[in-house]
């Protein structure tokens, strides 16, 4: 992962064949072994396409459109941060639209975007199953209810 | 020794369960008293949690909602004898909340503690089990589809008729059962609750339908925004194996199971069953054409189960009971309880089980209390995203699929979102067009390019650009969508859209914004 400074360590491409070699009797391995590398590396670099697409005996088009497919899925490193907001009914409901505004009037960042440090990612999300005690965000695989723009603010502005 | 329950449910994590617990820890240790703390799932009361409860001669006693600065006073006032306190609730099972539900499915969860098998075991789990293993699968078809269960994940198909034709499928090697948690629709979460704190129940549930059917591997898939239900789910399966409730001779029969946890990536489209067995096979999820049912060719083209998780951890109390005790609940064809999830803009949301029949009015105004804000109710949307928005003058109409379905709406998941008087239901109409352009999976262009379309025209509709003709527009794409679209996707999109104008008409009538002096103000029925 991007560290404060912005250098990337090398991403760890013989991992890459490990954690797809371990995961080849599965069934149905492929999103499998895309999980366990982006969990692993933090993302699934255009490089490791091919090694995936070769362990599998895959086309390296079809691995890239699995990955391209799910939302989850990145081929970017994260922010240190990701803040993921719910945008469900349930949360419009309770006002997940003026998180969504005070982020963007606060800390200038939209839906989509990385602050420029790369330190914290904005992101949405529909329905987290939290629908009773929104609005509701994931922090870091955080679940995080009722919140509020005061709550918004401490969770962004010490790492922004 | 007190002992003292916190959920361990993700809700209640979110609004400070885990400090609450480690508060408690902390007050017992300073002040040498022994207390055990378990980690069940939670009751349901969302709006109480972090419930707090503990052990009594007179049954569990509640307190709630907790916060970590009222730990102190409440440990001194007597939280481990269960005395009296400003935030008492009394005893938890006398909640007239929850003593008013019917909790069939839910028996267990917040009962026990989800990961400790001796505790399921000690609350009736396992004797579904043991009771289908001594029967022929026939009978245990005969005996789901004799008890009216049918599919909780929105589509209201009898379980009975669908898992009959797994059974009678021919195959070479092997049959599968999947268990749909992928519970996309925005307002529901009883499918996580269950996971996060009854997993055995849907284990026992997905082994039963493998003796029922012939099939021996199961999948639960899960989505990747449930990582409490993934690593609980994984836990459990764990501990089943251990136990002999998984693996080969199961419960020291001939028969055999094998399940695993298989996680989502995102994706709204893979809780609709052919996308979903598409993704469990490693690819983009698409959905396919059918037939092929997958009850004839499904995961790996071989014989499958697909039931919600609902309806599979129905099942293990049902073979247990024998199918009249759930027959004698409900109305019509819907029979049983249905789980409702009741949020939103509510000041009393969670899980609320009933009978099917209970009204809208008594969900939203009896349970509720009404809205979160202090506004009047507007609009409730049933169903999920692609259920229908519905007035207060719909209240009294009985939650049943066959009622729901003559008012051009759908009990679905059985999610229930409260919208105060502020809504916007031009917007929300605007909202379902721009979702199902958001999670369309792209292979029929009904829903593909008619989403789309649907913003743009209903964008020009707020604006007043040509505002009858494009509702006229509007109408001939819904039209298109509902009848073109080969999944539930496209063709259910227009259900919230068409209530939003046939209910709330006006929304679509108003001053474009730039000519509004009162655009911030709550919007006029
Ligand atoms: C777009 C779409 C999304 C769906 N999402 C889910 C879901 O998240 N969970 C679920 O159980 N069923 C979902 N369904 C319904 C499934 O296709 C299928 O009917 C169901 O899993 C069958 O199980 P049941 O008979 O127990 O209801 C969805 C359907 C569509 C069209
Ligand atoms: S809609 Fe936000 S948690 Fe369900």
């Amino acid at each position: 992962m991007k560290g404060a400074t912005g250098e990337s360590p090398v991403y760890d491409i013989e991992r890459v064949r490990v954690l797809a070699e371990e995961r080849t009797s599965l069934r149905g391995s492929l999103l499998e072994i895309l999980h366990a590398v982006q969990d692993t590396l933090g993302y699934v670099d255009e490089t490791a396409i091919p090694i995936i697409a070769d362990t599998l005996n895959l086309s390296k088009a079809e691995v890239l459109g699995v990955v391209s497919f799910y939302r989850d899925l990145r081929q970017e490193p994260p922010a240190q941060t990701v803040v993921r907001l719910c945008r469900g009914e349930a949360c419009q409901s309770v006002g997940a639209e003026r998180l969504v505004a005070r982020a963007r009037e606060r800390f200038g960042l939209d839906i989509g975007e990385s602050s420029t440090d790369g330190r914290v990612s904005l992101d949405q999300v529909f329905c987290l199953g939290n629908c009773a005690l929104g609005p509701s965000a994931m922090v870091d695989g955080r679940l995080i209810g009722r919140l509020d723009e005061a709550t918004l603010d401490v969770l962004m502005a010490p790492r922004l | 020794m007190a002992t003292v329950f916190v959920s361990m449910d993700s809700s209640a994590r979110s609004v400070g369960a885990d400090d609450v617990a480690d508060a408690i820890r902390r007050a017992a240790e300073v002040r040498d008293l022994s207390v055990t703390i378990v980690r069940n799932g939670s009751r349901g009361m969302l709006w109480l949690e972090p419930l707090v409860e503990v052990e009594t001669e007179r049954g569990r006693v509640a307190y709630g909602p907790v916060t970590i600065q009222d730990v102190e006073t409440l440990v001194d006032e007597g939280l481990f004898v269960g005395a009296d306190h400003r935030l008492s609730l009394g005893s938890t099972e006398e909640i007239p909340w929850l003593a008013r539900q019917t909790r069939y499915s839910f028996e267990l969860v917040g009962l026990i503690d989800p990961l400790s098998p001796e505790d399921y075991e000690a609350h009736g789990g396992l004797s579904g089990l043991r009771k289908a293993i001594t029967m022929q699968p026939a009978e245990i078809v005969e005996l789901v589809t004799e008890s009216g269960l049918r599919g909780r994940g929105g589509a209201g198909f009898p379980t009975g008729i669908k898992w009959e034709t797994v059974l009678a499928a021919p195959t070479e090697d092997v049959k599968f059962v999947c268990a749909n948690a992928d519970e996309g629709d925005s307002g529901t979460f009883a499918d996580r609750m269950l996971m996060e704190g009854n997993p055995f129940g849907l284990i026992e549930g997905m082994v039963i339908a493998g003796l029922a059917t012939g099939a021996t591997e199961g999948f639960v898939y899960v989505r990747s925004e449930y990582p409490d239900a993934i690593a609980t789910m994984r836990t459990a399966i764990g501990v089943a194996h251990l136990r002999g409730w998984l693996g080969l001779n199961i419960l020291g029969s001939h028969e055999r199971f094998e399940l695993s946890v298989r996680v989502g990536a995102g994706s709204y489209i893979c809780g609709e069953e052919t996308a979903m067995l598409e993704s469990l096979e490693g690819r983009r999820g698409m959905v396919r054409a059918k037939p092929p049912l997958p009850a004839h060719a499904g995961l790996f083209e071989r014989p499958t189960v697909i039931n919600n998780v609902l309806t599979l951890a129905s099942v293990p109390r049902i073979v247990a009971d024998g199918p009249s005790v759930y027959r004698s609940f409900g109305v019509g064809r819907s029979r049983g309880t249905q789980v409702f999830q009741i949020g939103g803009n509510v000041a009393r949301g969670g899980v609320v089980e009933l009978p099917f029949g209970v009204t809208l009015g008594t969900l939203v105004n009896d349970f509720g209390g009404g809205t979160r804000s202090g506004r009047p109710i507007r609009a409730v949307q049933v169903g999920g995203p692609l259920g229908a928005y519905l007035p207060v003058a719909a209240f009294d109409v009985p939650m049943d699929y066959e009622s729901f379905a003559a008012i051009d709406a759908m009990v679905g998941h059985g999610g229930v979102v409260v919208f105060d008087e502020t809504v916007d239901m031009a917007r929300q109409a605007r909202f379902a067009m721009e979702f199902c352009a958001e999670e369309s999976c792209g292979k029929c262009t009904p829903c593909r390019v008619g989403a789309v379309r649907g913003v743009e025209v209903i964008d020009r509709i707020i604006a007043g650009d040509h505002r009858e003709a494009n509702l006229v527009l509007l109408e001939d794409l819904c039209d298109l969508m509902a009848s073109g679209s080969l999944c539930a996707m496209g063709s259910l999109t227009p259900m919230p859209v068409r209530s939003a104008l046939t209910h709330f008409g006006n929304d679509f009538h108003r001053l474009p914004a730039a000519l509004r002096s009162d655009a911030s103000e709550p919007r006029s029925r």
